[in-house]
Formats: C-alpha cells, sequence, structure tokens
C-alpha cells in the first residue's frame, strides 16, 4: 500500500476578490507533499461542500477576508456534516476578530489563522490533525 | 468495503468518492472493489482530452459537460489529471478552476488526480478510476490529460475516442509532423479560434492529416491537370474509414461546442458500426491486462529474491563487471552471483 496522501481543498467563499493568502497557503500544502485542490474565487458554501465530497479531501482551508466568516464558516461546517464529511478538518484563515474566535473553535474550526501567521505553523496543524498525530 | 460497493451501485455520491481514494492508493480495499465492480463496467463512453499546457482543455471539458447536460440526459464524470511535484510529492490541482459551471449538478463528478510520478500524462490509477466511474452508471468519463504534450499516448490506449488539442500560435509545421500526439488524435481541436495565427495552425493540422490519410488530389503539372487517387478513395465516405475531423472552438464563450459533441457523437457511431469498438476494448484491456502480469510479477519475483543477492547483482553492474542483460539472466535463473 501506497503512503497515505492528505488532499486539502483550498476554498475562497463569499464576495472577496483576493486569493494571495489562498495561493500561498496551497503552495506551502503542496511543497509539504499534500495534494492540494484547489477552487478558485466567490465558492458557495453548497459548491465547496460538493467539491469537498468529490474529492474526498481530509481538510478544506477556508480563506475569507470579508467579514462574512460567521455566516459562511458555520453554513460550510453543516454541509459537510449532512454529507457524512464531518470528520473532515476545516482551517480558516483572513481577517478574523479575536472576538469572533472562540464561537468558531466552539462549531468546529480546528484552526485560525490571521495575517502574519507563518505557513509551517498551517502544515503542521493541518498534518497532525488529519494525521491525528499530537501537536508538538 | 462490501458496502461502500453496494452503496456506490446504489447512487451514493460519498460512497462513490470514497472508493476512488481506495482505488487511487492502490489499498487491498479499492483492489477487492474493483473485482466486484468489474462486471458493472464496459458500458460509458471513455473520451480523453490532451494536448499541451494552456491550449485550454479544462475549460473545454467545462464547456463538453455542459453542453451534454443540456441537450442529453448522459451523466458525466470528470477525471482531471495535474502533475504531482517529483521534488515534494505534492501537487496543487487547479483544474476545477475552470470547472465551476458545472457545481451544484448531480449529474456530474469530478475527482482531480495528482500524477504521482507517472509519466505519460495520466496517473498509475486512472484507469482503475475509470472503471470506478463506469461501474458507478456514468454515461461518458471525460478524462483531461497532464498537459505534457507530445507523449501521451496512453490516454489513446484508455479512451474510446482521444480528442487532441490545440492553439493557434503554439506550434509550427515540425510540431504538427513529429510522430506521436497527432497520431493518436480521433477528433483534432483548434481552441482559442479566435486568436492570430488560426489559419496557419489549421493549415499545418490539415497537411499532417493529409499525409497520413491521403485524399484525392487535384493539381497542375507541367500544365495539364493531373488527379491522384487516394488509394482509399472509395470508401472515405463509408464507415469503414475515420479521418479525423478538425474542430475550430472557443472555450471561454461555447463557440463551436455544439459541432465538436457531434463529431464525438460520429465517432462513436463509426466505432460501432465498423467494429472498432470491440478492437478498442481488446486492446484497452490487453494493455491493463499486460501491465497487471508485469506488476504482479515483478512484486512476486522481488519478494522472492534475497535483498543481499539484488545488492550484489548491483554492485556487480556498478563495477561494470556484469551487464544488466547478464545479471538478470543470473537473477532470473537463480545462478550464484
Amino acid at each position: 500500500m501506497t503512503e497515505k496522501k492528505i488532499r486539502v481543498l483550498v476554498a475562497k467563499p463569499g464576495l472577496d476578490g483576493h486569493d494571495r493568502g489562498a495561493k500561498v497557503v496551497a503552495r506551502a500544502l503542496r511543497d509539504a507533499g499534500m495534494e492540494v485542490i484547489y477552487t478558485g474565487l466567490r465558492q458557495t458554501p453548497e459548491m465547496i461542500a460538493e467539491a469537498a465530497l468529490q474529492e474526498d479531501v481530509d481538510a478544506v482551508g477556508l480563506s475569507i477576508l470579508s467579514g462574512a466568516h460567521m455566516a459562511l464558516a458555520p453554513r460550510i461546517l453543516e454541509l459537510l456534516k449532512a454529507n457524512g464529511q464531518g470528520n473532515v478538518k476545516v482551517f480558516l484563515g483572513g481577517i478574523i476578530p479575536d472576538e469572533d474566535v472562540p464561537q468558531l473553535k466552539t462549531l468546529g474550526i480546528t484552526g485560525i489563522y490571521g495575517p502574519g501567521t507563518s505557513t509551517e505553523d498551517i502544515v503542521r496543524d493541518v498534518r497532525t490533525s488529519v494525521l491525528g498525530e499530537p501537536a508538538v | 468495503m462490501m458496502n461502500l460497493v453496494e452503496a456506490l451501485l446504489a447512487g451514493d455520491r460519498l460512497a462513490l468518492s470514497r472508493l476512488l481514494t481506495q482505488v487511487e492508493n492502490d489499498t487491498q480495499e479499492g483492489r477487492s472493489a474493483l473485482n466486484e465492480l468489474f462486471t458493472h463496467t464496459g458500458k460509458a463512453h471513455l473520451v480523453g482530452v490532451t494536448g499541451a499546457p494552456g491550449v485550454g482543455k479544462s475549460s473545454l471539458v467545462n464547456q463538453l459537460a455542459l453542453h451534454y447536460r443540456k441537450q442529453t440526459n448522459k451523466s458525466i464524470a470528470i477525471i482531471a489529471v495535474d502533475p504531482t511535484s517529483p521534488f515534494t510529492g505534492g501537487a496543487v490541482l487547479g483544474d476545477r478552476v475552470r470547472m465551476r459551471d458545472l457545481a451544484g449538478d448531480a449529474g456530474v463528478f469530478i475527482r482531480s488526480m495528482a500524477s504521482r510520478g507517472t509519466l505519460g500524462g495520466l496517473a498509475h490509477a486512472t484507469a482503475a478510476v475509470t472503471q470506478v466511474f463506469d461501474a458507478a452508471g456514468f454515461d461518458i468519463v471525460l478524462i483531461e490529460t497532464v498537459g505534457a504534450g507530445q507523449a501521451e499516448v496512453d490516454i489513446a490506449r484508455l479512451a474510446h475516442t482521444t480528442l487532441v488539442v490545440e492553439a493557434p500560435g503554439m506550434g509550427d509545421d515540425i510540431q504538427a509532423i513529429k510522430a506521436g500526439i497527432l497520431e493518436i488524435a480521433d477528433v483534432l481541436v483548434i481552441n482559442k479560434a479566435d486568436r492570430p495565427g488560426l489559419e496557419h495552425t489549421e493549415r499545418a493540422l490539415r497537411g499532417m492529416l493529409e499525409m497520413a490519410h491521403p485524399v484525392k488530389h487535384v493539381f497542375q503539372h507541367h500544365g495539364k491537370i493531373e488527379v491522384v487517387e487516394s488509394p482509399i478513395g472509395a470508401q472515405e465516405n463509408t464507415a469503414q474509414f475515420w479521418v479525423p475531423p478538425i474542430q475550430k472552438t472557443i472555450a471561454n464563450d461555447g463557440t463551436g461546442i455544439p459541432e465538436l459533441a457531434e463529431s464525438i457523437d460520429k465517432h462513436v457511431r463509426y466505432l460501432e458500426s465498423s467494429g472498432d469498438w470491440n478492437l478498442r476494448e481488446r486492446s484497452r484491456l490487453e494493455t491493463e491486462l499486460d501491465a497487471l502480469i508485469q506488476d504482479t510479477l515483478t512484486t512476486q519475483f522481488r519478494s522472492s529474491l534475497p535483498e543481499e543477492k539484488y545488492d550484489r547483482a548491483l554492485v556487480l553492474i556498478l563495477e561494470r563487471k556484469l551487464s544488466p542483460w547478464e545479471a538478470v539472466k543470473a537473477l532470473m535463473n537463480g545462478r550464484k552471483i
């Protein structure tokens, strides 16, 4: 059996058109040996959940800079669960105010990353959460 | 795993997706699922789409799938293969970016695959993944290769109909007569047909086709009108002979897509009426069987061979004391090295 490949969907839900951050993260995950499915801009939560299902991903990375994260992220979590993919780890990057973080974590977002996060941290978190290894 | 197969056959998309992963990773579960599913295969029309990077393969696949969904009731599976980095083993699979029009349609299923180190434009498991989609009941499987360019003949062995996509200005006449990629085309597509250089590309492709498939020529030679008959002239319009048509498309706005779909349908009818469908099925399954035999024998042989013996042979080859052929012979015959 070949070594398990981690598959990650990197998606940009909502209406903001800035995908530089998403692309940097996609590259970092690729360079860490993961298979990254990149969906492009302006995805609806339904489109993201559908892509996650078709690609059978282990994790979903969301990049939201528009401030709509409190609407978009819970909806995506809900759709993933409805599709039987409640085990998929969801990460969130972008402009997320500190006061929203606890609620998002309670809802099931695995990691939240603001500007200035090093990609190494993101790669490590994705890997440990997917493979179930304890974080170092 | 049995219930994943049953769920797939009942139309469960999550089961389909999970089985695709098992098959792609070549797990024990994946293999036994393939055994279960094999009797359900052989119904789908497999269409390969290949061509150099940037000619618009993904956009074309998107438009073709849209066309089929609007005009027919056929369900469409799309396998989009992108390259794996040889250094890190990672990959960014970006073909979905151009296929967003297909979102929300339950009759379409898109799966991205990384090539995982295989050359030849397809991933090692692409044929197996195709079988899973076939068994799941998809009418058409569109297989988009890595945009490598000239050596992707693997797709012709896998697909019933192969589209080779070119774009104006992508190559000169020499590119067009190079062996390989153009010979595998059942339909030639010039995408981005609104770009300058269209006539030149079309002329080059037509010239190449005429060399491969001679047709009747009328020309003037020393003032006299001469006619050169094609050796297969009389049969051209019958089902016995297929000359790849050249279709011009603009995938961004859908121009030429209905005509391209018509060419693909014609090719299916030709395959069926000429008996080529069965021939292609036969040679496809033969290729697969051969590959499996090779894999199995290699694995068997290597596991029966002590590692030290193999290493000793390798050292002797390295020191130029033994040629690789002699080494193979010695290893296979169990002779002492």
